[in-house]
Order: structure tokens, then sequence, then C-alpha cells
């Protein structure tokens, strides 16, 4: 019975990103009542709010250009392994989004004559990376369409709802269970049709760029419910990452900006470029080299003895006369200064954090999942990268993606209204909500690092078949330990209890990764085999993970034509 | 080793509200939110606290008082001394650290 559920809606739309956020906005427009949910605050958790500033699009506006070149040099940076019909509607549905950002004012940044400027970003065959400003286009882009949001009739918008299961009835999603964070109590939604936009994984790693909300739940609540994961093995690793002198209240990856406006040149222990070493063109001062290479390139000198002292690279702009440090980031100079840091006297030391996830849930062009009532959106969403994401691609992902999920998922819920069947609620009710047996000593935060640990030394930017077997080996330890439901009774905002959640999720996830990731012996952007380097042709191919009777399978598929 | 001494607020409402005090190692370059999330990993995995982003000053969700003054833990530094942590004030008590800082319409709903 729908009257069991204590919250009813059209659309629920898991995660309120730029993707979530999108969606729930063409869901609204298009009639229907929307739920959006997200386990932090509406539009403050997630990645987009965190990205630094590159979005990429056909605009044209400083040179002429076409969706056509944008998803030429999408696909040569997957490697092959992109899903050419989910490329070509990121870089077709892509200028829409972004013009209808702009017409929300979203103040990307303009030349003097009213044209929006695009930077040149590595891996584009042209400018086509419009920004807001250089460190802020992420929270300009999250405060747009949370305003638009509010704007738009029909989304009721709830933050601190962590949905820990998806229910399931006759075949078809029929709605969720959530742990309400602010009074510690689980919730149960009924919905016509459900996305999930709940971002990638990459909390998984020790070191990375992600907010606390990213350790890949979304992909585990779709795996559970029995949806299609592809390419999981792909990890981006954002290749220069602060690492030191320790700072804070600074992005790790806020290198990125100053390379786009200053160059900087990055270096060896002996003060030596290196990345045409391993194929790179030539930097002469700009930023050329693209990610899966200068993160190959960095973990390479390392590991020949040439890193720097805190085992990553130099990055120096100490060749940059101080005028013009200043006339391009003189705040975030004032604020690097606070830190001790003189750019013009130091460099700072970089290295390789965890970034993106190329893979995800596997859908087709309405990002509809092999559930119906199941969709997903942005960076939860598998294949349109490939082996290695665009510089710029994921923002662009996101809105695109969004809107398209939204637009499906309202029509959905319309054909076929909302249905809801308590029984099949009662498990997860009970795991979310019921108290089970104290566990004194049980540190499921402790449980979580040892996690990252793992997969930062076994299953990061260079794998073995031995690493990966150790990984395996610690991860069904930890899953072990976790136990089947979480210790102690639900308290308002129980950051342990969600952490138990997050733990049966990331731990599931992890094994999906490593599944992948061993049985891939090929050498290919973002996924390197120490033991299998180069690429092997005979690899064109995605893999798949399903999960059944709690084992997960590995699964292969040729690559997807082009649309 | 030098270390922090982190005096917290703990409980919720209507509870008497007590402080724990925890000893963290200090390195210089930490953030008061490392602080918390080394005592969460290493002590006390039940302390309530609120934040997203980690270290990017992009979520604003890790406001709190700091020896009375508000911050942001993300961007406050730790410091080799005895640091009071509170949570916000004329803002409703969660528990410990935590209070609740969205927008009424924007809150799960008290009574389901």
């Amino acid at each position: 019975m729908a009257e069991d559920a204590e919250l009813r809606t059209d659309v629920l739309v898991i995660g309120a990103g730029g993707a979530g956020l999108y969606a729930a906005i063409e869901a609204a427009r298009q009639g229907a009542q929307v739920l959006l949910l997200d386990r932090s605050l509406i539009g403050r958790g997630g990645a987009t709010v965190m990205a630094q500033m590159t979005v990429a699009v056909a605009l044209g506006t400083e040179q002429p250009d076409d969706p056509a070149f944008h998803l030429r040099d999408t696909l040569a940076a997957g490697r092959g392994l992109c899903d050419p019909a989910l490329a070509r509607l990121l870089c077709e549905e892509g200028v829409e989004v972004i013009q209808e950002m702009d017409a929300w004012k979203t103040g990307w940044a303009r030349h003097a004559d009213g044209r929006i400027r695009q930077a040149h970003a590595p891996g584009h065959d042209r400018p086509r990376c419009v920004y807001v400003d250089f460190l802020s286009t992420g929270p300009a882009v999250s405060r747009t369409l949370r305003t638009q949001a509010q704007r738009q009739g029909g989304i009721r918008r709830m933050g601190e709802m962590l949905v820990t299961d998806l229910v399931l009835a006759d075949g078809r999603v029929q709605g969720a269970v959530a742990l309400d964070l602010a009074h510690g109590r689980a919730v149960r939604i009924a919905a016509g049709a459900t996305i999930i936009a709940t971002g990638g994984l990459t909390r998984l790693y020790r070191r990375n760029s992600a907010s606390a909300n990213m350790a890949g739940d979304g992909y585990a609540l779709a795996l559970r419910a029995g949806a299609t994961l592809i390419d999981m093995e792909f990890v981006q690793f954002f290749p220069i990452g602060h690492l030191a002198p320790r700072l804070i209240g600074m992005d790790p990856i806020m290198w990125d900006p100053f390379r786009y406006k200053l160059g900087g040149r990055l270096l060896n222990s002996e003060r030596e470029e290196f990345t045409d070493r391993y194929g790179a063109p030539p930097e002469g001062g700009r930023y050329v080299v693209t990610r899966d290479l200068a993160t190959y390139a960095i973990t390479k000198e390392v590991a020949a003895g040439r890193g720097s002292p805190a085992g990553g690279a130099w990055l120096s702009f100490e060749h940059v006369p101080e005028a013009e440090l200043r006339a391009n980031f003189g705040p975030v100079i004032d604020r690097l200064a606070a830190n001790g840091i003189d750019l013009t006297k130091t460099a700072i030391e970089v290295a390789p954090i965890a970034h993106y996830h190329m893979g995800g849930i596997r859908v087709d062009t309405r990002m509809a999942t092999d559930l119906p009532g199941l969709f997903a959106a942005g960076e939860a969403v598998g294949g349109a990268n490939g082996a290695n994401r665009l510089s710029g691609n994921a923002i662009t992902e996101a809105l695109a993606f969004g809107r398209v999920a939204g637009r499906q998922a309202s029509a959905l819920a319309k054909q076929e209204g909302i249905a809801w069947t308590d029984p099949r609620a009662r498990e997860a009710l009970a795991l979310a909500g019921r108290a089970g047996a104290v566990r004194p000593g049980f540190n499921p935060a402790a449980m979580f690092a040892a996690l990252q640990a793992t997969m930062a030394e076994e299953v990061g930017a260079f794998r073995t078949a031995t690493g990966l077997a150790r990984a395996a080996t610690r991860i069904a330890a930890l899953a072990a330990e976790l136990g089947e439901a979480p210790p102690g009774a639900p308290l308002p905002h129980d950051l342990a209890r969600a952490d138990w959640f997050d733990l049966r999720a990331g731990l599931l996830v992890a094994r999906a990764v490593v599944l992948a990731a061993t049985a891939r012996t090929e050498s290919r952007g973002a996924h390197q085999r120490e033991d299998h380097p180069g690429l092997d042709a005979a690899w064109t191919s995605n893999q798949t993970v399903t999960l059944a009777g709690g084992r997960l399978a590995l699964g292969q598929q040729p690559v997807a034509a082009a649309a | 080793m030098s270390i922090a001494i982190l005096s917290i607020h703990r409980g919720g409402p209507g509870e008497a509200p007590r402080r724990d005090v925890f000893e963290v190692p200090f390195e210089a370059g930490q953030s008061v939110l490392d602080g918390l999330r080394w005592v969460r990993e290493h002590t006390d995995p039940g302390l309530a606290m609120r934040y997203a982003c980690l270290n990017a000053n992009a979520c604003k969700e890790c406001m709190m008082r700091l020896d009375g003054a508000v911050i942001y833990a993300c961007t406050a530094r730790l410091e080799a001394r005895e640091m009071r942590l509170d949570p916000l004030p004329n803002k409703p008590l969660l528990r410990d650290l935590v209070t609740a800082i969205a927008p009424p319409d924007e809150r799960p709903p008290d009574a389901a």
C-alpha cells in the first residue's frame, strides 16, 4: 500500500549536485512532482560545487567549433572505449544546457564584446572550455541550479537523507529507503521513477579531490537492485593534486587554473622537465599534457627515484614575475602567503590524486538502466568517457545527462504511476532504522581509512596482479569485520551509522573495481598495469559487473558502434 | 611530539551539556577539521560533526565555534594548545557540534 510510505513522489532524485539538480528542474518542468534528496545539504555536497574551472562545450566563441569536433576529442581521450552514442549526447546536449545555464545567469566569463570566453584545455583541438572564474566555476554552477530549483515549482528539496536501499517489486524500482540523518530514523519513499545522481567513487582513495560523500554509494544501490555497472576499472587520477607543503583552506586541485593561465613547469628531483619522455609533447611552459599521461609520467619518475621529497613532482612558477602572479591570482597569492608559500621563491610538490570515475551505471541514451523505473545521471553513469575523461567534460556530462534523465523519468512516472509494496521494504527499513547489538571498539571511521589506504596502495594509478590480489584479501577482511547490520541505536546525525552504510557500499564497489582491474591484462588510459604494459587491441571491449546472490559477476561486451 | 587539545561540546538537546577532551598529534599545516577527523578515526567515531568538501571551503557546512568565535573548521588552523569547540549558537542543536543549519523547507520533516 502506497499509504504506508512516509514520502511519495512521481520522480525521486538521489543526489543534489549538478546532475541531480538539473534532473529535478527538468522533471518538474515536464509536470512531475519531484523529491530531491541529498545526504549532505542541498547544493553543497557532491563534486559540482568543488569544480575549479573548465566546462567543455562547442560554443565556438573563440574559433568556429562544432559538437562533432568535441566528440572527436572525447573519443580520442577515451582510448577506444567510449560509448559513442553517450559521448555524442554529452557534446550535443551540452551546448543547450550551457546556453540555458547562461540564461539562468551563471555568469560565464566574457570578452569585452560580450562573447563567452573559452580556454584551451589539454586534449582539446581548440579553445572549448567556458568558466566563471578561475577558482569558482563549481560554486557558481551549484548556486545557479539551486536558485532555479527553488524557483521552479514542484520540487521538494530535502537534505540529510542517506538513501540506503532501492525498493523493488515485480522487477521494477518502486522507491527507496533512506536514513534520515537529522533525526536518526528510517524513512520509506514511494516513487514512480528514481534517478541516481550520486556521483562517483573517488572517496575510496586516501588522496582524493572528492567531497566526503563520493564513495560509490549510487553504484552499490544500483548493483544490489540488479542493474549493471560498466568500465569500473577506470579511475581518473588528477596528476597535479597538491602534495606539500601542507596547506589549509585550499582545494588540492587548485593548481589546474594556474597551469591554464601561467603554464608553470613540472619538474623531477633533478629539476628537469620529464613528461615528454613518456610521449607527451614538449611542454615549453604550456599546459598540454593529458591527465592519464601526466599521472603515468609522475608515477614513473617517483618509482625511478627521481621524485620530489614528499613523493611527487615539483611544480614551479619561480620563473613567473610576481606582478604576473598577482595580476592573475591576487587573492589566492595572499592565501598562499598565509600558508607560508611564496611561489616566486619556491616550487610546490604535486602528485596524482583520485579525481573522477569514468565507469559507472550502464544506461542507454535515455539514461535508463537495465532496471525498469531506474535512471542514472552525471558521473554515476559509465560509458561516455571510456578509459580516460577529457578535461572539462564532467560538468557538461552532469548537466546534459541530468536534463535527459529528468525528462525521461518524468515521462515514465506519468505513464506508470506510483506503486509501493511495503513488505518489499521491510528488510531495508530494519537495517536502516533498527538498533543493532553494541560492539565496543568497533570503529567504522578507522575501517574506512583502511579501505582508502588499500585502494591507494594497490588499486591506484599503477596496478599489478599481486597488488590487486592483496587488495581483494584486505577488502574481504574489512567486509567480514563490518558484519551484517550497523551496531547500536540510530542517533541524530550519526556519522558512525552513516560510515557503516558507506562501508557496505564502498567495499562492494571496491570489489567491483578490483575484479575488473584484475581481468583487464593491458594498459589503457587510466588503467595502467605494470605487469601488462601497453595497449592490447584485443582488449578493445567494455567490462560489465553485476551482482547475484552476493557474488559479483564480470562480463564483456563489444564497444558500441558509432551512433 | 606536540599535541593539540580539543575540548568538545557533547550531547544533544535536553541533555546536560558536557565536554570531552581529546589529545591530537599536532603537525603544522593541519586544520581544525583534520583534528576532528583524527578524533573520529582514532578515538571516538561517535563524535557528531558536519562536513562535506573536506578542505576546499566550498560546502560551508563545517561552521562551528572555536573559543567562542564562529569559524569554518576546514580553514581554521589547528594549534598546539587547548582549543574549545562548540556548536553554533542560535541554531537548533542536533548533537555534539551539529546544528540544524539547512533552510527549514530543505530539512527532513520533524514528524514523518
